[in-house]
């Protein structure tokens, strides 16, 4: 059985061994951003399909991030919106024969996570300034300050770990199946796959946005909102 | 013999681990899509709120979940004794 834990080189470039979540990682984010720059280069008043099709996405992005933080999304929208966007194209990439979506493997989860965790430092100093940001760790006591840094360094474990564990436990119980029985059986399985990868892609963006909305929160009183952060 | 003993011991732990982590997860998601499916039929117009603040906190029990899938690869792929 394969090790979800370890992976082949593909080739070398010079000492670099490169990795297939790599190339997968570099085509998507080549193909969002060229597709982002086409898509975006004759807007109108009057929008065609495709700018009706961005617009309706960019403003449900907007809504989403408005409804959690309470304030203005401009700021986090670029961050969230690319955040979900990558996670959704890189879970569903498994569409395409012979891919396995890069989110199966933990470094790339970490690597978003860790992207996540300095959005939360930066909007957070910068809002509340450094001395302010680190005031915000003896909430509501001092007594309080060691369980406040645990608290930040598992809820980024919990995001690498979720993202890692639910799209690695679909490709391995696909890759199962389909040893055992090859045609049409693993579809439905396939299916339930997309749609945990679009689930997985909003909870993790989601997650980001409550999470920087905690750290930039006005008045940092008890919200219901911030006691789900584990 | 000593080995083969570790990785049935690896294999029974992986099994235990997944099995019994995943009985309080469940129970917790059925209670929380539960209480939300109450919570939308007594007020439907609350629904995308509610929806979201369920997925969120499913996300968060489901973590539990994950953590035991996560010991359990650890043991049968990252065993330090074998």
């Amino acid at each position: 059985m394969d090790n979800p834990l370890s992976i082949e080189p593909l080739f070398h470039i010079g000492p670099v061994p490169i990795t297939q979540p790599v190339v997968v990682t570099w085509a998507i984010m080549l193909a969002l951003g060229v597709f982002s720059f086409v898509a975006t280069r004759h807007l109108r008043i009057i929008p065609t399909k495709t700018q009706t099709v961005l617009e309706l996405f960019v403003s449900t992005i907007e809504g989403q991030v408005r409804d959690v933080m309470n304030g203005d999304p401009k700021p986090y929208r670029a961050l969230i919106g690319t955040i979900f966007l990558f996670i959704l194209v890189a879970n569903w990439s498994s569409l395409i024969p012979g891919i396995e979506p890069p989110t199966a493997h933990i470094e790339t989860d970490a690597a978003l996570a860790l992207i996540v965790f300095v959005a939360i430092l930066w909007f957070g100093i910068g809002t509340r300034g450094i001395k302010g940001y680190l005031a915000t760790f003896a909430e509501p006591t001092w007594v309080m300050i060691p369980l406040n840094i645990v608290e930040q360094i598992t809820r980024t474990f919990s995001l690498i770990v979720r993202l890692f564990g639910n799209v690695m436990s679909g490709v391995f119980v696909i890759s199962i199946v389909l040893s055992l029985a090859g045609l049409f059986v693993p579809i439905p399985l396939m299916a339930l796959d997309l749609l945990t990868g679009a689930v997985q892609a909003y909870i993790f963006a989601i997650l980001a946005t409550v999470f920087i909305g905690a750290a930039v929160a006005e008045t940092p009183s008890p919200k219901p909102q911030e006691d789900i952060s584990q | 013999m000593t080995e083969n003993l570790i990785e049935v011991a690896s294999v029974l732990a992986a099994a235990i681990a997944v099995g019994l982590g995943s009985i309080g997860p469940a129970l917790g998601e059925g209670r929380a899509v539960a209480a939300a499916m109450d919570a939308i039929a007594r007020q439907p117009e609350a629904a995308g709120t509610l929806s979201r603040t369920l997925f969120v906190g499913l996300a968060m029990i489901e973590t539990m979940a994950i953590y035991a899938l996560v010991i359990a690869l650890l043991v049968l792929f990252a065993n330090p004794f074998v």
